[in-house]
Order: C-alpha cells, then sequence, then structure tokens
C-alpha cells in the first residue's frame, strides 16, 4: 500500500496555487507538509481527500483508504463524547470506541455533551475520530491547535503507534510533533508560477 | 446508514426546535384561520383542504435549511463525503429523517386540527393518505434545495424561493385529493398523480441532491 502523487496542481476558489506537487509515500511512514500560511496546505489536502477536483495531475492510493481531519471537528454539541464517536464509528463499520477514547485520554469525559468541552478536549475528540475510521492513511490539517504540551505529545504517540501499524499519515503542521522520523516537504517551491483562472479551461467552473 | 438517522433523529428531539417548530406553525395557522375568516361554518369547509395542505407545507418549509447547514457548519459533511456511505444515501437518509421529524407527525396532527377548520367528515381519511402520499415528497424536494443552498450564508431566503415552485404540483393534487374528498367524490386520478411525484422525487432527486453537495464542498 502506498500513496502516489505526481505533478499535482490544486485550485481554491478558481485559482491554481500549487502545481507540480510529487511525493511518494509507503506504508508506515509520515510527512509533514509546511509552508506559509495560504500556500495552499489545507486545499491540498482537501484535493487528496476527493472533496475537491485536481487541475492537473494525478492521485493513486488504494479506494476507501484515505480520511481527513479538517480544521472543523465534526462534533454535534448535544451529543456525549461517547455518542459522537460511536457515531462515527457506526459510518465506517468498525468498532473500538472504548480504546480510541483511552488513547485520546477521554475516557473521564465519555459522558460529557461535546458543548460543554474545552476547545482541546474537542480537538482531541476530534482527532480520536481517525481512530474509528479504519483508515490507513490521515490526513491531517493543523491537528495541533489548541492542543496543550502534553496532548500533543499524546497525540504524536497515538501518529506513531498508528505508523507502527502500516499506517501513513500527512500532516500540515507548523510545530513540532516530536515525530523526528517523519520526512519534510516544504511546498514553498511549488507555488504556482502563473496563478490563473481555472474557470478558463472548463465550463462546468463558471458554475462551481 | 441506521446510525445516521439514528443520531438525525437524536440531534433533533435534544435540540428541542426541529422537532416542534413544524408542528406549532402549522397548529397556529390551523387555529388562526378560523380566527380571521370568521365563524361561518360552510366558508370554512369550503377552504379546509387548501388551508390545511398550505399549512403543512409552509411548516414543512420551516425546518428545510437545517437538513444540510448544520452539518456543513460543524464540518460534518466534509466527513460524511469522504466516508464509505455514498452521499446520495446520506441525502436520503437525512431526507428520511426530516420527513419523520416534520411531515409524519403534521400528518397525524392534520385531523386533529381539521375540526377547527369543520373539514367535512368524508374528508378525513383522504386529508391522512394525502398528506401521507405527498409530505415525503416535500421533504426530499427540500433537501434538494437544501443541497443547492448549502455553504451560502443566511440561504434561507433562496432556499424558499427556489423550493416553492417544486412544491406547487405537490400542493394541487394534494389538496384536490381531500377536497374532492370531502365532498365524497372520486379521487383515484389525484391521489395517483400525487403518488407519482412522490415516487419520482424519491428517486431521482437523492442524486441530483449529491451532485449539488459535491460541487458545494468544493
Amino acid at each position: 500500500m502506498e500513496l502516489v502523487v505526481e505533478n499535482l496542481a490544486v485550485a481554491r476558489g478558481g485559482l491554481t496555487v500549487l502545481e507540480g506537487v510529487g511525493f511518494w509515500l509507503a506504508a508506515g511512514r509520515a510527512l509533514i507538509l509546511r509552508g506559509p500560511n495560504g500556500i495552499g496546505k489545507t486545499t491540498l489536502l482537501r484535493t487528496l481527500a476527493g472533496l475537491q477536483p485536481e487541475v492537473a495531475g494525478s492521485v493513486s492510493a488504494p479506494p476507501e483508504s484515505l480520511t481527513y481531519a479538517a480544521h472543523a471537528d465534526g462534533l454535534k454539541a448535544v451529543l456525549t463524547v461517547e455518542e459522537n464517536l460511536a457515531f462515527w464509528a457506526a459510518i465506517h463499520g468498525v468498532g473500538g470506541v472504548k480504546d480510541a477514547m483511552a488513547q485520546m485520554n477521554l475516557t473521564d469525559l465519555r459522558a460529557r455533551r461535546a458543548a460543554n468541552l474545552s476547545a482541546g478536549q474537542k480537538r482531541r475528540l476530534g482527532l480520536a475520530r481517525l481512530l474509528v475510521t479504519g483508515r490507513p492513511v490521515w490526513l491531517l490539517d493543523e491537528p495541533t491547535v489548541s492542543l496543550d504540551v502534553a496532548s500533543v505529545a499524546l497525540f504524536g504517540a497515538v501518529v506513531r503507534a498508528h505508523l507502527a501499524g502500516g499506517g501513513m499519515a500527512l500532516i500540515a503542521t507548523h510545530i513540532d510533533m516530536g515525530l523526528s522520523e517523519a520526512a519534510v516537504l516544504d511546498l514553498a517551491p511549488f507555488k504556482a508560477k502563473t496563478p490563473m483562472s481555472a474557470g478558463a479551461s472548463g465550463f462546468d467552473e463558471a458554475f462551481a | 446508514m441506521i446510525a445516521l438517522l439514528i443520531r438525525d433523529l437524536r440531534l433533533a428531539i435534544r435540540a428541542g426546535g426541529g422537532f416542534g417548530l413544524g408542528l406549532a406553525f402549522f397548529l397556529l395557522v390551523a387555529v388562526l384561520v378560523p380566527l380571521g375568516v370568521g365563524p361561518d361554518s360552510s366558508v370554512l369547509a369550503k377552504i379546509a383542504p387548501g388551508i390545511l395542505w398550505v399549512g403543512a407545507l409552509l411548516s414543512c418549509l420551516l425546518s428545510l435549511d437545517r437538513i444540510f447547514a448544520l452539518d456543513f457548519e460543524d464540518g460534518s459533511l466534509d466527513l460524511l463525503a469522504t466516508s464509505p456511505i455514498p452521499l446520495e444515501g446520506v441525502v436520503a437518509i437525512k431526507a428520511l429523517a426530516h420527513w419523520l421529524v416534520t411531515g409524519l407527525p403534521l400528518t397525524l396532527a392534520a385531523p386533529v386540527l381539521a375540526v377547527l377548520l369543520n373539514l367535512p367528515t368524508p374528508g378525513y381519511v383522504w386529508l391522512v393518505a394525502s398528506l401521507t402520499a405527498g409530505t415525503p415528497a416535500l421533504s426530499v424536494i427540500g433537501a434538494f434545495g437544501a443541497a443547492l443552498t448549502v455553504g451560502i450564508k443566511r440561504g434561507g431566503l433562496l432556499l424558499s424561493l427556489l423550493v416553492l415552485p417544486l412544491y406547487v404540483p405537490t400542493l394541487i393534487f394534494g389538496a384536490e385529493v381531500v377536497k374532492r374528498g370531502a365532498l365524497a367524490m372520486e379521487v383515484g386520478v389525484p391521489l395517483l398523480l400525487l403518488s407519482g411525484i412522490t415516487a419520482g422525487a424519491v428517486a431521482l432527486l437523492p442524486f441530483a441532491a449529491a451532485a449539488a453537495i459535491r460541487v458545494n464542498l468544493r
């Protein structure tokens, strides 16, 4: 199993932001994406997740292998921690809710409604969702936002365990997550040189 | 998919609003119209089918923008789009949840409220039958409209304008069933047309709505 990205160009709001991006990720490896704000890290991850079409190039990954953790955690405020996780576990047809809560240190909060969690606790719950998807490739967009130092270390350990189990991770982050073995890809050289409108090439885009 | 249905129903019940809103609005219409029109029972009997159907339709409209907007705002829709469930299935389940929360209670409450509007006795059966056959179309068409406007800030107005013309055939045939039923006339044709609209909407619109969501998520 591997994730291969070749000569990928991605667009945001009709403008191509990155072009010529290419990398190869093997099972058990992590890749950290770096680059200044607005370079297109989120756009790249959303394109890989299949939420928006690529402008050029190709992404090849096994079907149903990617899961995406965005800035928004996808939590329902009126559901409890356990109900939120159980829902995503049921959607993905896998179990392991208790194990995921234990790994992200949420067991004590299981009966608390998500509305009453702190920002960092919500983030931990959002990341615990990754564990109940059963998907090997994690696309993480700034996963450590609002996490304290201990939680960052905790999540770093969770990612490392995931990699040790043959998983992969693609992480857009600015801080050191303690994943010293992970390769780093700086996106700045891939900034689109001629930011031309993607709308000019396709009729459909005019309506997007 | 069952998990999604259960979650949506649970959210509708716990968050209040969703469950009672449509029903309360329907009650208001049925109570206020006789007060506005006056106590002439023959006039009320004449307008009852139309008023009941318009009331049911507007009550459905009231909660449409919640179908996808809430999931869009908290990021759940992105995650559902990348989950193993096809987006068409997500739309169908969400429309079903909307019907269970609004259409079904409206159908069950309609005979009680019809008393206030002096609906002639033979009409009651057809009132329930027509709402049972017609309200699923309201939910599915509404889900399609909600999918078109998801991501637009305060898209409620646009949603209403988009959906209202699509609701017209259902309203015409639904009210016609009750009108004829109340006069003890043959109701077969409008009831079949009403059911046909519902069947067509349920079969086709989830695909259109899923395509609209894919575009809006970009």
